[in-house]
């Protein structure tokens, strides 16, 4: 229980922010037509690419010695690229579809 | 100093997520928005690699450091554009899911490396924990859907009990994951065994469910795998990571809501899979009377030439078969015979929501011209012509009247009430859900059998002569 409660008076401000950062994402979502939801999955997909900051991190901090982990964090960052550029490739060529006419 | 700008472009990044995603809730502005999230992702990220500095002095920029950051990143974004660029529109599922697993792999292989940074941290090693936990079982479960819609394995496959056995390994991941965060161990090779239960765990999650339903599960991962990049950032209190995770985490899961919504099943059902089990049993059971009437393509064509209305049904078969340019050809030459022509779009129509939108978007059909389903419902009783082109499940009348049928209860094209209804389908197999419909016996539905593009194109021609 003491842990419990320790570990949140800690970590307060990031469990505002966590709660408040679930309603905006909620708010904003919720009024999007179904029309744009498959746009909208891609563009989230994208988003969520943002884990490669973490491996970028993860490179930065490692030591430059170490091929082992110097490997695996270039295949992280890899992947994250990947995330990243081909979401938000993807939704722009299905936004790009979306112009209207005329 | 140098911290506090960084700390601005993460700012300026999670606003710029926020700005996005909210323009992209309108067709006008949604392209604008995209680009916007993406410059902010553009500034997050290099502001990392240039003033990222960890607070112990870890943090060094040697030359081959660098080099392999930029060549990571140069790497991924050639094999990613190309990828992106290439792919045709009906692959768009399939691309989301892989794209998503690799994020999730990403999030896995940062809990794998930073693991033992952090023992003896119970705060820090749960963010690294849950993040590997739930990243693992992102990708492998999005290969596995990736698969699945692909094609390449599409039946369901089920271990005997797979309901308790799921639960079971669920329960054993979370067990042993709680383990490795308290107890405060620094095996490498236990973290290793949870990383692979952890992968077996998301093959397991996704190979009982249905084809069909793999959007949703689609859905579903791609939240999951914004909660494994939210766990990253509670990890480094880097709030850019925070704010792209959580928003994702929570729009990937009312996204899965809204789609289980239109199918009218609850989530756990979907995951659960009582579909196609006792459904499909019940399905079957009940027998449909009356025949199946042709009609060839010369009537078909004369049928929708003389009537005032024509309302198309595009489901995934029009997909499938490419026809989505044939069928705007075909809706240009009705129009230029004074027939009003328009599309409706049931909200699962394709294999995502929108997912037809998109692919008629892309034959520059007018975008005014698709209508919703509950607009479009009232319509028909004035319809002469309904052309329902590689749909089934979305107009099966079942839907309303058998509370045996898997289906019941989903909303549906009502296209029976109008005066005629042509059908376009390869054969007289049952629809991607394996249940028969019995719009096909209906006295005022004539068949046109064959591959979509085919039909449509012999429709075109033969329109075209008169």
């Amino acid at each position: 229980m003491e842990v419990i409660l320790d570990f949140i008076g800690t970590n307060r401000e990031i469990i505002y922010f966590v709660i408040l950062s679930i309603f905006v994402g909620i708010e904003i979502i919720g009024r999007v037509p179904t029309v744009l939801h498959t746009p909208l999955m891609s563009g989230a997909n994208a988003i969520h690419g943002v884990v490669i900051v973490g491996a970028i991190i993860v490179m930065l901090d490692v030591d430059a010695n170490n091929l082992g982990a110097l490997v695996l964090g270039f295949i992280a960052v890899v992947l994250g690229t990947l995330n990243v550029v081909g979401g938000f490739v993807v939704t722009d060529r299905m936004l790009e579809m979306f112009k209207k006419k005329k | 100093m140098i911290q506090n700008i960084l700390e601005i472009s993460y700012l300026i990044a999670s606003v710029t997520f926020i700005v996005g995603l909210k323009m992209m809730s309108n067709p006008k502005s949604a392209r604008k928005g995209n680009l916007i999230a993406a410059a902010g992702m553009g500034i997050a990220i290099a502001g990392t690699i240039f003033l990222y500095e960890n607070g112990e002095g870890l943090t060094t920029r040697e030359p081959v450091k660098m080099i392999m950051i930029f060549s990571a990143i140069f790497v991924g974004t050639v094999i990613g554009w190309l990828t992106a660029k290439k792919v045709k529109m009906t692959k768009m599922p399939e691309l989301v899911s892989m794209f998503n697993g690799m994020g999730g792999a990403c999030a896995a292989l940062i809990g794998l490396m930073e693991f033992q940074h952090n023992v003896g941290n119970t705060g820090p090693q749960m963010a690294v924990v849950l993040g590997m936990i739930i990243g693992s079982v992102s990708f492998s479960g999005s290969i596995f859907a990736f698969l699945k819609l692909n094609g390449t394995m599409n039946k369901p496959v089920r271990l005997p009990s797979y309901n308790i056995l799921n639960a079971i390994i669920l329960v054993g991941v979370l067990a042993f994951g709680a383990y490795m965060i308290f107890s405060g161990t620094d095996n490498s090779m236990l973290l290793y065994a949870l990383f692979a239960a952890a992968l077996i765990y998301g093959v397991l999650f996704v190979i009982p469910i249905g084809g069909a339903d793999m959007p949703v599960v689609i859905s579903l991962l791609n939240s999951f795998t914004g909660l494994a990049a939210a766990f990253g950032g509670f990890l480094y209190g880097n709030k850019v990571m925070l704010t792209g995770g959580i928003l994702v985490g929570s729009a990937g899961t009312l996204l899965t809501i809204v789609m289980c919504k239109a199918m009218n099943r609850p989530l756990w059902n979907v995951i659960f899979g009582a579909f196609g089990s006792n459904g499909a049993v019940a399905g079957e059971g009940s027998s449909i009377s009356g025949s199946i009437k042709d009609i060839s393509v010369s009537d078909a064509a004369v049928l929708m030439a003389y009537s005032k209305k024509v309302i198309i049904v595009p489901g995934y078969g029009l997909a499938v078969a490419q026809a989505q340019h044939v069928i705007h050809e075909l809706e240009n030459i009705l129009e230029e015979k004074g027939v009003e022509v328009k599309y409706a779009i049931h909200p699962v129509a394709g294999r995502m929501p929108g997912h037809m939108n998109v692919l008629l978007a892309e034959s520059n059909v007018d975008y005014g011209k698709l209508v919703e389903m509950e607009e479009v419902n009232p319509e028909f009783s004035s319809t002469g012509v309904v052309l329902v082109v590689g749909a089934n499940d979305v107009v099966n009348p079942a839907a309303k009247t058998d509370p045996a049928s898997p289906i019941y209860g989903m909303p549906i094209l009502e296209v029976e009430n109008s005066e005629h209804i042509l059908v376009n389908k390869r054969s007289m197999n049952a629809g991607y859900a394996g249940i028969e419909n019995e719009l096909f016996y209906n006295p005022k539905t004539s068949m046109l059998f064959g591959d979509a593009k085919d039909v449509l194109t012999k429709l075109v021609t033969e329109l075209k002569s008169m």
